[in-house]
């Protein structure tokens, strides 16, 4: 059929290409460890804030120095995956356009509104941007959600295209509307409901006085929401989408994943019931943690799509998306220099801000707007 | 429209917004930085008034800079995934390092600098900022480079249907990197500079008439003119500097797209491309061999010579030393030789009109080379007026013309910018990697047109808003004028912050 057919069939990946699939696993756990809190806070603020302009300024400034450095690990999540493996870019941000719109715009809108809430007096403005805020935080943590439970189901995937130099590139073959079946939906409000609680774990940590109680009891009825929504992904994920090809101690770590992350929830939760905000939250991050790590065992060797349905020569795995080994190796090097560096000051950033607010610290209005 | 023109337009109007911030960004964070370092050094509270005004100027500029880069990032996957996935191997790298040693220093630092005036000692704090203006300066120079690859593709071979690294220290010695970074840095500070020197103009001009007594104001404002004047100026005359090397590179590297820029489509019997004259505007033609002097070239190529070389031998640059067509670099040269028919047969694929159009379009090339060229000088011209009218301790009275000239002055260097963007990228059409990818077979192949007209729509919608919002508090501020609150302290537990949202 085409003359420059210059595919390879499947091979065993290099030692680099499954170091950077682990690396862009890490880039998307800070991702959402991070930003799965405050985008819970986000979310929060009308609700653990209520008509108090000033308990909801504690709130969304528990967040205030951190949100936009949290934001930077999905940047640098695509980044990553555009350099390391350009084909999984290619197919993956192309195939889930009106998703990752949805995503963007959620994002714009939260970005505007933390900015700009507080820069008028009026109480209108500041809860119209508030519920913006909230809104912007809620569409990426739902998309997501339903995202990555479609990647752990397996998108499918056809490479019957060519390219304008002959070669055949595997594209995106699913619809929009495919993406919303039952157990993506799970994976959807699972997001929305982990972030909650660990955003409510986040303010119970990072405040003190009424907007600190509140957290922590909204925290145990959105714990047991996120539980119970946990329990069931992870035993529907593990029994029903094994991917063909996954290798066996990979189902066992996803399996061992998906548990120790509903344990690790379930001991954030009881934590946080017995006012150990501090453990509480770790809980509820490792609980994050944990489940990005079992997406990613699910995840090899496809990158998220099922080839099984692939029509086609060619097949989006680890090895044909996966950059050239020379760019591997230097964006390896750059990666093992700034990676600790970036480490370190973000944790800096976090101990400079390590106290807890209350409604005392939030100044007035007219120091706000002057100064 | 074609799904390419649709996608194009997309990345016109998200690329033309984004970088009305992205200039204030870069150097209005160096500028307060300035005046935080000579408040620091000298303890003149003036200093600290600006560097707090002029400093909630630059962060509502910010936030909408990071916004709208986010879309930045996602859309190439998203519109151009055949683009990605043939550059990915170079051009990702550069994106993956801007996010990790840019974007991590940059947000992380100004996120501390925004909130830790009362947390930090003051020469912690003063890092913090110019930590965080580093981070966009790193940001810039990785984009910039990303873009110069695409003007002029080395460091690359091709491999299986796509280009791969293979010198990265040649991406960073891209002769069109090495001129078009210092360009748009220089244009970073014209831009700043002028809407420093404009909004401390309009306030001197109003605090004198409102409350002439507030002597300290005036003065502090009189400084901000006059910092942001002479950077206006000297970064003008480095603009013009770094653009004249530019043009002479893009003779060489993109032969098409200077040939459109000076409207050598059609030329008259007596033509002499030792002695190229200059066409100021269509029809005034002036100075035979202006064009010569300028590009630094003996020889000056017209498009129907380009179109016929095209034709003859596919995609050549050009040596102005030996003033002589020589073959590309590496990519550039394996594709022209091997796959160049293959691009333009109907059955294989969908590029098939290329052969007819391997001209940029000639207005808008011609057109936005000028108007980024006059608006540009423009904006020197108004940075000398203001000079002049406040020179030795002089405050115009309030009269519209200075109003007027406020307002105008800090979107003339926008405007400029924007040409300027306009021409280097519509420039190099019909390429989206010159000489060697066309732009047509880059597009996402999954992505219907609803799909990119609704997200285009959409797009312009919450950007034109966005818009609204960022002027209308930029107005605010600069009415409110200098903060009177000039306390700044380590405060302890319980105390009020110093900044909140």
């Amino acid at each position: 059929m085409t003359i420059f057919d210059l595919t390879v069939p499947a091979q065993s990946p290099s030692i680099l290409q499954v170091v950077w699939l682990i690396l862009v696993a890490v880039l998307w756990i800070g991702f959402f460890v991070l930003e799965g809190f405050d985008f819970g806070v986000s979310m929060l603020v009308p609700f653990l804030g209520g008509k108090s302009d000033q308990s909801r300024r504690v709130v969304l400034n528990t967040i205030g120095p951190h949100w936009d450095g949290n934001e930077v690990w999905l940047l640098t999540a695509g980044g990553a995956t555009f350099a390391a493996f350009s084909g999984w870019y290619a197919t993956l941000f192309s195939g889930l356009y009106l998703p990752l719109f949805l995503v963007l715009v959620g994002l714009i809108l939260r970005g505007v509104a933390m900015e700009y809430r507080s820069k008028n007096e009026s109480q209108k403005w500041r809860f119209t941007w508030d519920w913006l805020n909230a809104i912007g935080a809620f569409l990426p943590a739902l998309v997501f959600g339903v995202g990555f439970a479609n990647f752990l189901k397996g998108l499918p995937v056809n490479s019957e295209t060519t390219n304008t130099f002959g070669v055949n590139v595997p594209l995106y073959s699913g619809t929009f509307f495919g993406l919303f079946m039952p157990f993506c939906l799970i994976g959807g409000l699972l997001f929305v409901s982990l972030f909650l609680t660990h955003g409510a774990h986040f303010v119970s940590l990072k405040t003190s006085g009424e907007v600190h109680n509140r957290a922590g009891s909204l925290a145990v009825k959105l714990g047991i929401v996120a539980i119970v929504l946990l329990a069931v992904f992870v035993l529907w994920g593990n029994i029903a989408y094994s991917l063909p090809g996954q290798l066996g101690w990979l189902r066992i770590a996803a399996w061992a994943a998906g548990i120790l992350a509903i344990v690790a929830l379930g001991f954030g939760w009881f934590m946080n019931t017995k006012g150990h905000d501090g453990l509480a939250f770790i809980g509820s991050g490792a609980s994050i943690l944990l489940l990005l790590v079992m997406f990613f065992a699910h995840f090899y060797p496809g990158l998220g799509f099922n080839n099984a349905v692939n029509k086609g020569p060619v097949s989006l795995d680890i090895t044909t998306a996966a950059s050239s080994p020379l760019t591997l190796k230097l964006m390896t090097i750059f990666a093992a220099i700034m990676v600790p560096i970036v480490l370190a000051y973000v944790i800096w950033s976090y101990w400079v801000f390590k106290r807890r607010l209350n409604v005392t610290n939030i100044p007035s209005l007219e120091v706000t707007t002057a100064a | 429209m074609s799904p390419d023109t649709i996608a194009r337009w997309q990345f016109g109007i998200t690329t033309v917004y984004h970088f009305l911030f992205v200039p204030l960004t870069i150097a209005l964070s160096v500028l307060t930085a300035v005046l935080q370092t000579i408040w620091v050094r000298s303890g003149n509270d003036a200093y600290l008034r600006l560097t707090k005004f002029f400093g909630k100027l630059f962060l509502i500029n910010f936030a909408m800079g990071v916004v709208t880069g986010i879309v930045q990032e996602f859309q190439f996957g998203m519109n151009w995934s055949e683009y990605s996935r043939f550059v990915g191997d170079i051009f990702g790298a550069p994106l993956a390092l801007e996010a990790l040693i840019a974007f991590f220093l940059e947000s992380t630092f100004l996120g501390m600098w925004i909130f830790g005036w009362d947390r930090l000692s003051k020469g912690v704090h003063l890092l913090t900022i110019w930590l965080g203006a580093a981070g966009t300066f790193i940001s810039s120079i990785f984009i910039i480079a990303a873009n110069a690859w695409m003007q002029n593709p080395v460091g690359a071979v091709y491999n299986g249907g796509r280009a791969e690294l293979d010198n990265f220290v040649a991406l960073l010695t891209n002769p069109v990197f090495l001129t078009q970074w210092p360009h748009t840095i220089a244009a970073s500070f014209v831009t700043a500079g002028a809407f420093m020197a404009a909004i401390a103009f309009y306030r001197l001009i109003k605090t004198n008439k409102d409350n002439p007594e507030k002597t300290s104001d005036l003065d502090a404002y009189r400084k901000g003119l006059k910092l942001g004047a002479w950077v206006l100026i000297v970064a003008g005359l480095a603009v013009i500097v770094t653009g004249d090397f530019l043009g002479k590179t893009m003779v060489e590297t993109q032969p098409t797209k200077m040939a459109a820029a000076e409207g050598l489509d059609s030329v008259d019997d007596n033509w002499d491309a030792t002695k190229a004259p200059f066409t100021f505007l269509p029809g005034v033609e002036l100075f035979p061999g202006f064009l010569n002097w300028l590009y630094g070239t003996d020889y000056i190529q017209t498009i129907p010579e380009l179109e016929a070389q095209y034709a003859e031998s596919g995609f050549l640059q050009w040596d102005s030393n030996t003033s002589q067509a020589v073959p590309g670099n590496a990519l550039q040269l394996t594709v022209n030789q091997d796959y160049r028919d293959y691009q333009f047969d109907p059955d294989l694929t969908k590029v098939t009109d290329l052969k007819d159009e391997i001209i940029p379009s000639v207005p808008v090339s011609f057109w936005s080379f000028r108007l980024m060229i006059c608006i540009g000088c423009l904006a020197v011209l108004g940075g000398i007026l203001l000079l002049l009218v406040t020179a030795k301790g002089k405050i115009p009275a309030p009269k519209p013309i200075w109003t007027a000239i406020a307002v105008v002055l800090p979107f003339l260097p926008l405007l400029a910018n924007s040409f300027g963007w306009i021409f280097t990228e519509m420039g190099r059409q019909p390429w989206i990697v010159n000489g060697v990818l066309p732009t047509a077979a880059a597009v996402s192949p999954t992505v219907s047109t609803f799909s990119v007209i609704l997200s285009m729509v959409l797009y312009t919608a919450i950007y034109a808003a966005g818009a609204v919002v960022e002027v209308s508090l930029l107005l605010k501020y600069i009415k409110l004028g200098l903060p009177d609150d000039v306390n700044v302290s380590v405060k302890s537990e319980g105390e009020e912050l110093s900044f909140a949202y």
